[in-house]
């Protein structure tokens, strides 16, 4: 039963995220440097945050679908990755217009933590055209979870890589680590990132009901040995 | 670390305003863009059980029939 | 059980012997490479390179090339039903991974022992940075080797297979790309062989390589299960 909980879930994700915009806009000072643009941070960041964590669970659960054969963690692994991929393009949609705020200009490459975001981004995309081009359905859930697991190593590396490729000359980088944060824009901060999480997990657990409502009529359908309607999704696994 | 944010110039208010609003616009657009379109696969559910719904439901009548007629034979 | 090292041995001997009486893909690699320096010399109006655009050049066109002999590797296998053979035979699953791997290493080093004196022929000064150059793309293609045997395993069985093995694999190698030119750039550049940061690039090349060596031998097994 996937429905279950999801009312009082979106409740609380409804308050946090009241309560973090409230923060954001009515308590916490403005920044020093940046002025008002800097409150596109405590959304900014928090999405990218709450991505990243959900590809990389999407790589842990596709090592228990690897692992059990059971599909319904397969199932998981394609919602973490679907929610978490809309999730990073707001982050590359409000990094850039954060960028265009700060510097002028719609995208900067000087910003090693956004390049990286865009990459990974890009990597995360090819899993749908991916898991489509592979027709037998088992075999399309294990590849997608070999996919995961492989994306889920590579992130890491690429943040890496891509930091390392900075000039040392260009210091034009935006500090976005907490080591510097304020007590009270700490404290927003961490109610933003609480928010945004509980929003992931809302939607996820969302998309997951939605899946099983959608198995379980396909079920009852066969039980009655009704005739098949004309279309299916050929991608995305089916939650029974 | 906060030294580094020198480096950015801060625009005034009413500019700045704009931009942090279109961020936080597009949040809330892409939030309702996939309400939008659970409400959609919603609706395909909806469809499909009722068509079930209506399948079974005359199957069952049918089924009424048949039994009725072989009451019929066998008692009469 | 037939021990890995016997199978590893028998699948790559397979694939070097017919690749070298067939000779399908390592010619047309070449040749790929050398015709896109032509392009690239008209296209960016240059001569001689230098520095990160010689990098840059030798490395795109390297990777590019390095597609089209990761398209036809599993190619084979994909239409005479090899996998079926292998998945009946008494080996471990991993060591034709590892053949693989090690087949398109070598025809990746093979195509660069042309393509590279070319590329120094057509754009370089000297040949003085040629020894490092050949140390930071054989880690690289290691890298390479890993990441498109993976991927090529699982292109074969779709539909689309020659887009879906560039598409993935190119932002997956971002980071190998990244690494590679980083290292190369100072080697190409105008007063001479410079050396910034090299042993960091290296270290990242291998890291990179080591982690995608362990997890492609990790998984390959489920990708053959039927």
């Amino acid at each position: 039963m996937y429905g279950k909980g999801l009312r009082p879930l979106s409740i609380a994700t409804v308050a946090a995220i009241l309560a973090a915009f409230s923060l954001v806009f009515f308590y916490t000072p403005l920044d020093a440097d940046q002025g008002f643009i800097q409150k596109i941070f405590y959304l900014h960041v928090p999405l990218a945050i709450t991505a990243l964590v959900g590809f990389v669970g999407g790589g842990l659960f596709a090592i228990a679908h690897l692992r059990s054969g059971n599909s319904k963690w397969d199932a998981y692994s394609y919602v973490s990755i679907h929610i978490s991929v809309i999730f990073g393009a707001a982050v590359l949609i409000t990094g850039s217009i954060w960028a265009k705020a700060s510097w002028g200009h719609w995208w900067v490459w000087d910003e090693p933590t956004l390049v990286s975001f865009l990459i990974v981004f890009l990597m995360y995309a090819t899993y749908y055209p991916f898991r489509y081009a592979i027709e037998d359905r088992e075999r399309q859930g294990r590849y997608a979870s070999v996919f995961a697991i492989v994306a889920g190593a590579f992130v890491p590396l690429n943040f890496m890589a891509v930091r390392m490729a900075q000039s040392l000359v260009h210091p034009r980088v935006f500090a976005t680590t907490n080591g510097g944060l304020p007590g009270s824009m700490m404290l927003t901060f961490l109610v933003c990132l609480l928010a945004v999480g509980l929003l992931w997990i809302t939607l996820v657990k969302f998309e997951l009901t939605a899946k099983s409502a959608s198995g379980q009529v396909k079920r009852l359908r066969r039980a009655l040995d009704a005739p098949a309607p004309g279309s299916r999704s050929r991608i995305a696994p089916e939650v029974g | 670390m906060l030294s580094l944010l020198a480096a950015t110039p801060a625009l005034p208010l009413d500019e700045a305003g704009k931009y942090v609003a279109g961020a936080y616009i597009v949040f809330l657009a892409l939030l309702v863009v996939y309400v939008a379109i659970m409400a959609a696969k919603l609706q395909r559910i909806e469809r499909e059980l009722r068509e079930l719904a209506g399948f079974a439901e005359q199957r069952n009548e049918q089924r009424a029939e048949v039994e009725a007629e072989h009451a019929e034979v066998g008692g009469g | 059980m037939t021990p890995s090292r016997v199978a590893f041995a028998a699948i790559l001997g397979k694939d070097l012997r017919a690749e070298l009486r067939t000779l399908q893909s390592l010619p047309a690699m070449a040749l790929f490479a050398v015709t896109t320096f032509v392009i690239f010399r008209f296209g960016l109006d240059r001569t001689q390179l230098s520095g990160s655009l010689a990098s840059g050049v030798l490395w795109a066109t390297l990777l590019f090339a390095a597609i089209l002999g990761i398209n036809r590797l599993f190619v084979a296998e994909h239409e005479e039903g090899g996998f079926d053979a292998i998945r009946l035979a008494p080996i471990d699953r991993s060591a034709l991974f590892a053949a693989k791997a090690a087949a398109l290493l070598a025809y990746l080093l093979a195509v660069e022992l042309v393509v590279v004196p070319v590329f120094a022929i057509f754009f370089l000064d000297s040949a003085a940075a040629l020894p490092p150059l050949a140390l930071v793309l054989l880690l690289a293609d290691l890298g390479l080797a890993a990441t498109g045997t993976l991927i090529s395993s699982m292109a074969v069985n779709s539909r689309a297979r020659d887009l879906l093995a560039p598409l993935v694999l190119l932002p997956l190698v971002v980071p190998l790309s990244i690494a590679a030119t980083g290292a190369l750039e100072p080697l190409l550049a105008v007063g001479g062989p410079g050396y910034h940061r090299f042993g960091t690039w290296l270290a990242v090349l291998g890291l990179y390589d080591l982690i995608f060596l362990l997890v492609g031998y990790a998984v390959f097994d489920f990708l053959l299960e039927d």
